[in-house]
C-alpha cells in the first residue's frame, strides 16, 4: 500500500482529517478536487459557532460545545506549525430576533441546549436597550439577541490555508486535480482510480462534502447528503464598527462586512438570484440601517453539505472496514474536533463513545 | 422605465452601436444600455461632444463615430444612458444601476458588446501616482481636453501607443521618450503574416504614418527594452530601463526623468458579462488572451446570448462594428424578423468587409506580442493593485499545491478587492501556468460573481 | 502633472477639493479635475496607507476611490464634477457612516 490513509476532499474537513491523522505520524495522502470544484469551504461564513446548537439532538449540542472548546489550543498550534494568522477571536456571538415570536422561540431552544450540555452551554439574552449598548448601530427594528460567550469566528480561507500548511509540515501528500472515478476494496486495503493514475491505501476516509454520496456507495456505505445552497455577500472596507459575529452580518479582519444567508433547494446550483440578494440585503439594512450607503463588491452561492437531520455523520463502513467517512456542514466550528478526537478515532487511537451517536444507522430508525 | 424588450445590447461602443442601429432598423424593439453619458464606447468617447482643437488632433478614426452615433440615434432603438449592468446570470435577468435606483430587464435576446480593457503591464512601481495607461491619457484628451504638463515618457507595445504619440504631437506634447518593450524577434515573426495582411494596406499605410511622424519629431526612441521600471517616493519621479543590444552588442541602463508614464500593452477582451451569462470562452494563444466562443454570427455558446466587438476577441473598432452588424443579422433572423435567405444576402457585404478589416490582425498579434516579463513579472511587483498582493506571494500559493487562479484568490486575497480580478486576472493565471508548468486551459480563470459594477445595499435591498 | 490643452474660455463652475475652491471646466470627470488640479493622490490605500492617483480612468481599476460629499469609496473618474461639489482624498478604509 502507498499510504496508511488515503483522504478524499481537500477542504475544511479533509484537510482537518488528514491533518490530524499525519500528526498522528500516519502516512497520509489527499485527493483534492480542482480551481472550480464546488468547494464548501468557499461558502462558509467563518463562524466557529456554539449558540443553538443540537436544541433538537442533545448528542450534538454536546459534541459543538466541545469542539468550540478545543479552539484555542487549536489555533495556538497551527500559528506555531505555519506561521499563518487565521484571524480566530472568541469574541462572543450574537443571534438576532426580529420579533417576540423569534425571541421566545430562541429563549426556548438556548435553554434547551443548555439543558443538554448539562448546563456548561453559557447563554443569555439581552433585550434592546442592552444590545444597543454593545452594539450601537443596531436598528430598533432589532428587538433583541441570544448571546454567547463561547460564540466567535475566524477567516474560513486562513483556516483552509493554516491546515493545508500543516499537512505540508506533517508531509502529507496532497494531489489536487484528482476526480475520483471509482474506489476498490481490495488485498486488505483501498484503490483511488481517478485521472491522474491510482493510489492505494490500508484505510480511506470520504471528506469529499456532496460527492460523498456518490463514493459512499462504492464502499458500502449509505451517506445521504443533498446540497443546500447559501448566498452570501461581501461590502467594501470599512472602518472596525462590529467586534463580534452575528448569524446574517459579520464583520472581518480587514473591515469588509459578510452578510448572509439563504437556505435553498435548487441542486447544484452555486450561482446567485436577484430576489434573494435584494432579500439578504433588505434584512442587513434593516439590523443596521448605516448599511444602507455601503457597497457591495460581491455576491456569490455556496452549496452546504447537508445531511437529513442536519447533523454530522461519523460512520465507519460495515461491509468494508476501514473506510470511513466525515460529512457535515459545520466544517469550521468542528475543525478542531476533526483535526483531534475525531482524526484519533480513525486513526485508532482512541475511543469516542459520542461518535456513535452520529453514524448513519440514526436514519434508518423505523417510526413507533 | 422599460423592463422588457426584444433585444438588449450592452455596451454603446462601434459593436453595439451597428448592431442597437441594424436591429432597430429591422423592425426589432432594441434597447441599448450603456453606463457613460453619450454613446460612443472607449474609441469613439465624447465624440458627441468633442470640440475643435481636439477633434481634429484626435485623428479621422475617431470621427468615424459620429455618423455611427447619428445613425444609432435616428434608428428608432430605446437608448439607456448613464446604466451600469451590475447583475447578470445565466437565466439573463439583467440588473441595471440608474441614478442610484436598481431596475431589471428581460429580453428575448442579448447582444453583449462590452469591449475590451487595456493588458494589465504590471512592473515595478506601476503603482506610483503619475502612471495610467494610454488608454487613460487617451480618455483625458477626448474627454476633458487634458494633456501631460509635466515630463512625459510612453511604454509598451502596440499600435495604441503610436496612436497617442501622434496625437500627442498633433496637439504640441512634448514626449521626452518612447520606450518599446516588443521584442526583437517579432518582426521577423510576424512578416509572414503580412502577405495575408495587404487587403488592409489602409492600417498599415496608417501605422507607418505614425512611425515616421514620431521620427520626424525627433522623440527618442528605445527598442527591445527589458527591466523596466518606474520609480519614485511618493509619485513618479523616473523610469529606468535596460535598452536593447546595440550595434556593439552591449545593453546600457537608461534612467529618464518623468512625471507621467503611460504604460500599454495591447488590449484584451472585456469578459464579465460573457461570463456571467455562462458564455464558453478559449484561450487564444495568438492574442494571449481568453475570448468569448463564437461563430461568423457572433452567436455565443448560450443560445440567447449573441457576442459582438472586442469583447468577443480584439479585432478593432472597424470589424467590430461590422460584427455588430452581423449580430443584429442574427437576431433578426433568430427572431423571426427576417428568414435565412434575407439574412444570408444582406450579410454578403458585411461579411467581405469584416473579412478585409480582420486580416491585418494576425499580423498585428504577432508583430506586437505583450513582452513576457509582463505576463509573469518578478516576484516583487505588485500584481493586486486592490489588495496589493504581489508577483512573489502568487508563486508561493502555486508552489502550495493552488492549481488555478480561484484557490491563489482564497489564500492570497488578490483578486478580492474593489476591481474583483480586472487587473490581476491575466496574470495570476499567467503566474500559476508558469510556476506548475501548466496551460492557461488547464489553470483557468478568476470566477466572475456580481455585482459588476458597485451598487449599495440600500439600492439592492430596493430594486 | 496635466493641463488643458484649449485654454479658451469654457464653461466652468466651482467645487472643493480637499476644503479649498477650485474652479473647473464643466462636463469632465472628477478625477480628471483632481489631476487638472494638480494633486498627488486621490486615496491612500487600505493595505499599506500607500498614495494612489487614477490609472485606468475607465471604471475598471478603482484606483481612483475618494470621498465624494461624504460618501466613501467613489470612482472619481465615473462621476462628472457638479457645482459646490465636496471631494476629499480618502485616507484608507471608508470612514463609518453616520445614519440619515
Amino acid at each position: 500500500m502507498d499510504y496508511d490513509f488515503i483522504v478524499a476532499g481537500g477542504g475544511l474537513v479533509g484537510s482537518s482529517i488528514a491533518y490530524g491523522l499525519a500528526r498522528q505520524k500516519h502516512k497520509v495522502a489527499v485527493l483534492d478536487g480542482g480551481d472550480r470544484s464546488f468547494r464548501a469551504s468557499r461558502g462558509n461564513f467563518g463562524l466557529v459557532w456554539v449558540q443553538g446548537k443540537g436544541w433538537d439532538y442533545a448528542p450534538y449540542a454536546q459534541w459543538t460545545g466541545q469542539a468550540a472548546g478545543l479552539w484555542p489550543e487549536f489555533v495556538a498550534e497551527l500559528a506555531n506549525k505555519t506561521g499563518v494568522e487565521i484571524d480566530y477571536q472568541r469574541s462572543g456571538g450574537m443571534h438576532f430576533c426580529l420579533n417576540e415570536a423569534e425571541w421566545s422561540e430562541r429563549e426556548r431552544e438556548m435553554e434547551v441546549v443548555r439543558q443538554h450540555t448539562g448546563g456548561s452551554f453559557e447563554y443569555e439574552m439581552l433585550d434592546h436597550d442592552r444590545l444597543k449598548q454593545q452594539i450601537p448601530q443596531i436598528s430598533k427594528s432589532v428587538l433583541g439577541a441570544s448571546y454567547s460567550p463561547q460564540d466567535g469566528h475566524v477567516n474560513p480561507l486562513y483556516l483552509l490555508q493554516a491546515l493545508q500548511q500543516g499537512m505540508v509540515y506533517h508531509q502529507v501528500h496532497y494531489f489536487p486535480n484528482q476526480s475520483i472515478d471509482r474506489i476498490e476494496a481490495k488485498q486488505g486495503g483501498f484503490f483511488t482510480h481517478s485521472t491522474e493514475g491510482t493510489l492505494s491505501a490500508e484505510k480511506i476516509v470520504l471528506c469529499a462534502g456532496l460527492n460523498n454520496r456518490r463514493l459512499g456507495e462504492m464502499l458500502g456505505m449509505d451517506i445521504p447528503v443533498v446540497a443546500e445552497r447559501g448566498q452570501i455577500m461581501i461590502t467594501e472596507r470599512l472602518q472596525p464598527f462590529l467586534n463580534l459575529p452575528t448569524l446574517h452580518v459579520r464583520q472581518t479582519a480587514e473591515g469588509t462586512v459578510q452578510i448572509g444567508d439563504s437556505h435553498e433547494d435548487v441542486g447544484l446550483d452555486d450561482g446567485t438570484s436577484p430576489s434573494v440578494l435584494k432579500e439578504i440585503a433588505r434584512r442587513a439594512v434593516l439590523m443596521f440601517p448605516f448599511l444602507a450607503r455601503v457597497q457591495l463588491v460581491r455576491a456569490w452561492g455556496a452549496l452546504r453539505i447537508m445531511t437529513p437531520d442536519h447533523n454530522p455523520i461519523y460512520q465507519q463502513s460495515a461491509d468494508c472496514p476501514g473506510a470511513f467517512t466525515v460529512t457535515c456542514h459545520s466544517g469550521v466550528t468542528l475543525a478542531a474536533m476533526h483535526a483531534g478526537p475525531v482524526a484519533e478515532w480513525i486513526g485508532g487511537s482512541s475511543r469516542l463513545d459520542l461518535i456513535n451517536q452520529f453514524s448513519t444507522d440514526r436514519f434508518n430508525v423505523s417510526p413507533g | 422605465m422599460k423592463d422588457h424588450c426584444q433585444l438588449l445590447v450592452i455596451g454603446a461602443g462601434p459593436a453595439g452601436l451597428a448592431a442597437a442601429a441594424d436591429a432597430a432598423r429591422l423592425g426589432l424593439d432594441v434597447a441599448l444600455v450603456d453606463e457613460q453619458k453619450a454613446p460612443g464606447g472607449q474609441i469613439y468617447r465624447n465624440i458627441g461632444s468633442a470640440r475643435e482643437p481636439v477633434r481634429s488632433y484626435l485623428g479621422k478614426d475617431y470621427l468615424r463615430g459620429e455618423p455611427l452615433v447619428a445613425e444609432f440615434l435616428r434608428s428608432g432603438a430605446t437608448y439607456i444612458n448613464n446604466a451600469s449592468v451590475w447583475y447578470l446570470d445565466e437565466r439573463l435577468e439583467t440588473g441595471l444601476l440608474i441614478d442610484g435606483a436598481s431596475h431589471f430587464i428581460t429580453a428575448e435576446r442579448l447582444i453583449l458588446a462590452t469591449g475590451a480593457q487595456e493588458r494589465p503591464m504590471p512592473l515595478p512601481g506601476w503603482q506610483l501616482p503619475g502612471v495610467m495607461t494610454a488608454g487613460a491619457g487617451q480618455i483625458l484628451l477626448k474627454s476633458a481636453a487634458m494633456i501631460p504638463s509635466g515630463r512625459v515618457v510612453l511604454a509598451g507595445s502596440g499600435p495604441l501607443l503610436l496612436l497617442i504619440a501622434w496625437q500627442y504631437l498633433q496637439v504640441g506634447v512634448k514626449i521626452n521618450a518612447i520606450i518599446d518593450t516588443t521584442p526583437r524577434s517579432s518582426l521577423p515573426e510576424a512578416l509572414p503574416y503580412l502577405p495575408r495582411a495587404l487587403p488592409a494596406f489602409d492600417y498599415l499605410l496608417k501605422g507607418l504614418s505614425f512611425v515616421l511622424a514620431i521620427k520626424k519629431a525627433g522623440i527618442p526612441v528605445y527598442k527591445a527594452v527589458v527591466d523596466l521600471r518606474a520609480e519614485g517616493h511618493e509619485l513618479l519621479e523616473s523610469v529606468s530601463f535596460t535598452t536593447g543590444r546595440g550595434k556593439s552588442n552591449e545593453r546600457t541602463e537608461i534612467s529618464i526623468e518623468a512625471e507621467t508614464l503611460l504604460l500599454h500593452q495591447g488590449v484584451i477582451p472585456n469578459l464579465r458579462l460573457p461570463l456571467a451569462a455562462g458564455c464558453e470562452v478559449e484561450w487564444d494563444e495568438q492574442q494571449q488572451s481568453w475570448k468569448t466562443t463564437k461563430d461568423i454570427w457572433g452567436q455565443s455558446s448560450i443560445d440567447r446570448v449573441l457576442v459582438a466587438g472586442d469583447c468577443s476577441g480584439i479585432v478593432g473598432a472597424r470589424a467590430g462594428e461590422l460584427q455588430g452588424r452581423l449580430c443584429a443579422l442574427q437576431a433578426a433572423h433568430q427572431l423571426n424578423k427576417i428568414d435565412l435567405q434575407q439574412r444570408d444576402r444582406a450579410a454578403t457585404r458585411i461579411k467581405r468587409s469584416l473579412q478585409r478589416h480582420l486580416s491585418i490582425r494576425p499580423f498585428l498579434d504577432a508583430l506586437y506580442p505583450p513582452a513576457r516579463a509582463y505576463q509573469v513579472p518578478e516576484d516583487e511587483t505588485l500584481v493586486c493593485r486592490c489588495e496589493e498582493v504581489n508577483a512573489g506571494q502568487i508563486r508561493q500559493a502555486a508552489r502550495m499545491g493552488c492549481v488555478g487562479p480561484n484557490q491563489v484568490k482564497a489564500f492570497t486575497r488578490c483578486g478580492m478587492g474593489p476591481c474583483q480580478g480586472c487587473l490581476c486576472g491575466s496574470t495570476v493565471s499567467a503566474l500559476v501556468a508558469d510556476e506548475t508548468g501548466s496551460t492557461m486551459e488547464q489553470v483557468g480563470y478568476f470566477r466572475v460573481r456580481p455585482p459588476f459594477k458597485p451598487i449599495t445595499l440600500g439600492e439592492l435591498a430596493n430594486t | 502633472m496635466f493641463r488643458r490643452v484649449d485654454e479658451t474660455s469654457v464653461d466652468t463652475l466651482k467645487l472643493r477639493i480637499e476644503d479649498r475652491e477650485y474652479e473647473v471646466p464643466v462636463g469632465i470627470s472628477v478625477a480628471a479635475a483632481v489631476l487638472l488640479c494638480g494633486f498627488n493622490k486621490v486615496r491612500n490605500t487600505p493595505v499599506t496607507d500607500s498614495p494612489r492617483l487614477p490609472y485606468c480612468m475607465m471604471g475598471i481599476c478603482f484606483d481612483c476611490l475618494m470621498t465624494i460629499d461624504g460618501i466613501p469609496n467613489q470612482q472619481a473618474c465615473q462621476l462628472e464634477v457638479r457645482e459646490n461639489m465636496a471631494i476629499e482624498i480618502q485616507r484608507g478604509t471608508a470612514e463609518l457612516l453616520q445614519q440619515r
